[in-house]
């Protein structure tokens, strides 16, 4: 156990001997510890609902992250005292922030509002979700930038929170889990989007999210580990809707940050959609310029968990796709996930470094210097 | 050698119909769009499909979802392999039009007496009479009276 813990470790503070420019990490997480937590943000009436009924955490959460998964939560950043990884600053900034050296980090919180079909329940808890990441996390920490939570299922609910929370500074993108009732193409979902592109919100797509229908596209898998470790189709539906349904003709300057999949994928998706595009697109006549460009121009992809394959083979995955402004750094802290850094750098070509350790998701999320 | 050949007869092509024909042991596709005639190499530059037997569609652009502008005064001819449009007019692709074209001849229409003279004095020839191999060749009398299509082999 010590061994493997060490080993882990070991990748985290690799990134630091291997790298000494600014980084920004592009996705950690905040973990809600429990419903407790959010009651300060919660109305009379909401309290009153959650003690009459007896109302537990929204179940999605154990769903998407099962709470003793290796995947869920490193051993060693798991706090002694038994509470959740990830639900403490103080831990941020020990495991991450500070040896790190992080010019800013993401923060993502996800906490399963979307298992919870009482719409008006589900709007005032991401509202209290928004309230607590302000207080407890983006008041505390300059460093810290966040994904703004809104309820999943009801445009307008999305666009009344987006309304209410999102000029904060703190919040420079809207968490949209990956898995939702209609994929975000959709045209019912375009006034979510114009608001976002408008208020210059990045779409944050992010793994998670409990739909109607099941998490692989093509029926309900048996265990975790196959929704966990393929959960890219369900990205690939979200990415090819997006594009075939032309929301960046709708919304030009929509720009998403994919999250939590790597991007190993990505290549072959690419390739496939703007070969069909152009024997297909009088389809869909509102996409005039090839898939893979409107990829290239909007979309950015955090690299945990990384997917690369073997060091070998690194190199000409990154090559492939043909643009060095794609990827983002990120640890995806407390996941638990294998991290080769050092032979990530090794594979992306020596200009392309700081634009992957920083530079893009700077420039994506608008940030400035260090805020230190 | 003259690179003019007259193809077919004016008769033969009418208003959205088209001719293949072999014109100097090439392939080429001649259409009557409106009564503009065009004449396009009949090989797709993607993967040597037979282009010309495809669909020719009206051009369909859109500025936004749901939004649809239809021309179908504006012809691509959809290659019937994969499906790759070229606009008529220009030989151009619909997705790479700078790069990816398909080649074009001129076409004219010449009256019979002139074109006999033609054909006489070497300026012009008849597609199909130096036609070799398994393919007959469709030779036709020419008539002063019709009018005849020319195609020349010179890209355009």
């Amino acid at each position: 156990m010590s061994g493997r813990q060490v080993l882990a470790r070991a990748d985290l503070i690799g990134v630091r001997q291997s790298w000494d420019g600014p980084i920004i990490d592009a996705d950690v997480h905040a973990v809600v510890p429990s419903l407790d937590a959010l009651r300060p943000h919660l109305s009379e009436q909401w309290l009153e609902f959650i003690d009459e009924r007896g109302v537990p955490e929204p179940w999605g959460v154990a769903v998407t992250y099962p709470p003793n998964a290796e995947t869920t939560a490193r051993a060693e950043w798991r706090p002694a005292d038994g509470r959740p990884a990830a639900s403490d600053l103080d831990l941020l900034r020990q495991h991450v922030l500070d040896p790190l050296e992080v010019d800013f980090a993401i923060v993502t919180c996800c906490y399963g509002i979307d298992s919870i079909r009482h719409p008006d329940f589900a709007a005032a808890l991401a509202a209290a979700v928004n309230d607590w990441l302000i207080e407890e996390w983006l008041s505390k920490e300059p460093r810290l930038r966040a994904a703004l939570v809104v309820p999943p299922r009801h445009p307008e609910q999305m666009l009344a929170e987006i309304e209410r929370a999102g000029s904060h500074p703190g919040f420079v993108q809207v968490l949209m889990p990956v898995r939702s009732d209609r994929p975000y193409g959709n045209r019912i979902w375009h006034p979510v989007l114009c608001a976002m592109a408008e208020r210059e919100l990045v779409m944050g797509l992010h793994w998670g999210g409990t739909a109607d229908g099941p998490p692989s596209p093509t029926g309900w898998p048996s265990w975790f580990v196959e929704e966990y470790a393929a959960e890219q189709q369900v990205y690939m539906a979200q990415l090819t809707s997006l594009i075939a349904e032309g929301v960046f003709q709708a919304a030009p300057g929509l720009r998403i940050a994919v999250g939590e999949i790597g991007f190993a994928w990505l290549p072959s998706l690419m390739w496939r959609l703007s070969k069909e595009w152009k024997g297909l697109r009088r389809d869909i006549p509102w996409v005039r310029d090839p898939p893979a460009d409107l990829i290239r121009r909007h979309m950015r992809f955090t690299v945990a968990p990384m997917d690369a394959g073997p060091a070998e083979d690194m190199a000409e995955i990154v090559e492939w796709l043909g643009s060095d402004e794609l990827l983002m750094f990120a640890t995806d802290y407390p996941h638990g996930h294998e991290l080769p850094f050092d032979r990530l750098l090794a594979a992306t070509p020596e200009a392309a470094r700081p634009k992957l350790m920083a530079e893009n998701a700077r420039r994506l999320y608008g940030l400035g210097e260090a805020a230190g | 050698m003259s690179d003019r050949f007259a193809v077919a007869r004016v008769s033969d092509v009418p208003d959205g119909e088209r001719l293949i024909v072999d014109v100097g042991g090439r392939s080429v596709g001649v259409f009557n769009v409106g009564g503009r005639y065009h004449a396009l190499l009949n090989r797709c530059p993607h993967a040597g499909g037979e282009l010309c037997r495809g669909e020719l569609l009206g051009l369909l652009e859109s500025d936004a979802p749901g939004e649809y502008r239809h021309d179908p005064t504006r012809k691509l001819l959809a290659c019937p392999w994969h499906g790759w449009e070229f606009d008529i007019e220009t030989g151009q692709s619909y997705f790479d039009p700078a790069r990816t074209r398909v080649r074009r001849y001129g076409v004219v229409v010449e009256p019979g007496e002139a074109l006999a003279e033609q054909v006489q004095t070497g300026e012009s020839r008849l597609a199909g009479e130096l036609v070799q191999g398994p393919y007959v060749a469709e030779t036709f009398p020419i008539a002063v009276e019709d009018d005849y299509l020319v195609v020349t082999l010179r890209a355009s």
